[in-house]
């Protein structure tokens, strides 16, 4: 294990694009306190974003690993990239011969995914205990770390995408292409979605078939946290509109995302083994 | 003799077209090994698969007597094939760490190969800033890094200037004299007969011949010979019972034997006859005429 790990961190240590997006993307996630100092003062109009209660316990867990997710294309293409180059550079082959075995070879990158998504997980964790030690209105530990399920939704999408990045850098080797089809499959989706709903028996519920699609469970398993902010709600309220979405981590999303990430791991296995190269 | 490599009735089909076929040979320590074959006789497919890289359509090889899975007992073996793969982003000593780390040997030989191959002085230029011969230098100091008990290589010298052919081929025989076990795929024949004792020879994924390089053939070599009386001799050569046919080439007569005859036994047979020898040379065929007599009798 930790052999595979040293083996995949000296090719991306050694890789400037790798270097420089991999810090891009932590420095955008270090980046969601900055929300902190968005202040509005216009004569009789002070709005302050962080005194809207967004930092509250335990709302701040859910808020950052929302706004911490968008951030993971970064660490896509990272992982898309490097896949695809060990195809073009035939360096897969050169590991093959020297002795790594095409399970290893998956498990260490693997292992890359684990670890972005856990330092990921830790880096939300720290960020978002320091806004809210300093802006939350509740300070009680009891409230403090509670709902932190949002952050193991947060871990679990992050790896099922990353793992569908790996699966795609691998089945199409070329990187350029395979985060293209990323773009691509995520329109299928919808218009998958939208036909289901146009043009399904009544027995199918569209929304539960949606549910399964990848994409999609990854998006629900932390669901868009703003309906839940009393200031949005106030303002539903005062158009007269009730707000019925989910805000829930809910048990059978997980189930879900775990499964497509499974899949994908079968699946680049499979490809990996069947192929000549 | 220790047996490295094992490989019974290895068959790859590329769709209808049978890569390699039914191909059987084995490997035993200490001998150098050439694999012959025209471009497309199914040399790089043999390799491949042997190297855990080109699944096998059926068939077996097993490496070290079937004592290890083969992704272990490739840490034991080192190979180049075709063209040199490495990170073009790493330098020469960060590409080889990583080499170090999947074959699980320590990194305090890296030094010593580089040296080996005279790229000690560019251990921390790019991979990308190297030229070819020194990729193909790099590509062997990393498949000596683990002191392997084989070396696979496949067209070693291929794309190579002069120069580089050279080199390669002076490291080589540095190897060789080292006693490892070496695995050559070639198309250069010259390059096989100098270094190789043993010899595959394949065409069309099929093996033709396999063994010593000196019984390649049922070869007993032919005389050539030149004599003041060149008619007298003619007569004579064609009375002989061990001589098969004789013909004339640039002004040389060239007589077949049907057996292996002593230049001895035949130079005093002439001379009892009263021929006049001027010109008397045993010779044998170089390993690129038997090797086109052997592809070529097979096509037949």
């Amino acid at each position: 294990m930790k052999r595979l790990f040293l083996i995949e961190f000296d090719k991306l240590r050694t890789n400037r694009s790798s270097r420089i997006l991999i810090g891009a993307y932590f420095i955008l996630l270090t980046s969601i306190a900055l929300i902190a100092a968005i202040k509005f003062d216009i004569g009789p109009i002070k709005f302050h974003l962080a005194e809207q209660g967004i930092f509250n316990f335990p709302y701040v867990w859910h808020f950052n690993a929302f706004i911490g997710a968008l951030f993971k294309i970064f660490l896509a293409v990272v992982i898309v990239s490097m896949t695809a180059n060990e195809y073009s550079n035939k360096t897969i082959k050169q590991n093959l011969i020297d002795g790594l075995s095409k399970r290893e070879f998956l498990h260490s990158k693997w292992v890359m995914i684990v670890t972005f998504s856990g330092i990921s997980t830790l880096f939300i964790f720290l960020v978002s205990l320091i806004l809210g030690l300093l802006y939350s209105n509740y300070n009680e530990i009891g409230i403090i770390f509670k709902d932190l399920e949002y952050l193991l939704a947060y871990f679990l999408k992050l790896v099922a995408f990353f793992a569908f990045c790996l699966f795609l850098g691998t089945a199409i080797k070329r990187s350029a292409f395979a985060l293209g089809f990323l773009g691509v499959w995520q329109m299928f989706e919808g218009i998958c979605y939208g036909f289901f709903k146009w043009k399904s028996p009544t027995w199918v519920d569209a929304e539960q078939v949606f549910r399964l699609f990848p994409l999609n469970a990854m998006s629900n398993l932390v669901p868009e946290p703003f309906t839940r902010l009393s200031a949005v709600r106030n303002l539903a309220d005062q158009v007269g509109e009730v707000m019925q979405s989910n805000t829930v981590v809910r048990f059978w999303d997980i189930v879900i995302v775990l499964v497509w990430s499974y899949i994908f791991y079968l699946l680049t296995y499979r490809l990996l083994m069947r192929r000549d190269l | 003799m220790s047996t490295i490599l094992n490989v019974t009735d290895l068959t790859k089909k590329f769709g209808s077209l049978s890569a390699v076929n039914a191909l059987s040979f084995s490997i035993n320590k200490g001998n150098v090994y050439g694999i012959l074959g025209p471009n497309g006789s199914g040399k790089s497919t043999t390799l491949g698969m042997i190297l855990n890289v080109v699944n096998p359509t059926s068939g077996e090889f097993s490496w070290f007597r079937g004592t290890q899975n083969t992704h272990q007992a490739l840490k034991r073996v080192g190979a180049i094939i075709e063209r040199p793969n490495f990170y073009p982003y790493m330098t020469a000593l960060q590409n080889l760490r990583l080499v170090c780390r999947i074959k699980e040997v320590p990194q305090s030989k890296i030094e010593e190969k580089l040296e080996l191959v005279d790229l000690l002085d560019r251990k921390n230029d790019k991979f990308k800033t190297y030229s070819l011969g020194m990729k193909q230098r790099l590509a062997i100091a990393s498949a000596l890094l683990n002191d392997p008990e084989i070396l696979i290589l496949d067209e070693p010298t291929n794309g190579l200037d002069p120069q580089g052919i050279a080199q390669v081929r002076t490291i080589i025989k540095k190897i060789a004299a080292q006693g490892t076990t070496i695995l050559l795929a070639s198309h250069l024949l010259d390059e096989v007969e100098k270094v190789c004792s043993h010899v595959l020879v394949l065409q069309k994924g099929t093996r033709i011949y396999f063994g010593k390089v000196t019984e390649l053939t049922n070869d007993h070599g032919y005389f050539e010979l030149n004599s003041t009386d060149v008619t007298t001799l003619q007569q004579v050569l064609e009375k002989h019972n061990d001589i098969d046919k004789i013909e004339v080439l640039n002004n040389y007569i060239i007589a077949y034997p049907n057996k292996s005859v002593s230049a001895k036994k035949l130079s005093k047979t002439l001379s009892e006859q009263g021929v006049v020898i001027t010109h008397f040379a045993q010779k044998k065929k170089s390993l690129e005429e038997q090797f086109l007599s052997l592809t070529k009798s097979q096509q037949l």
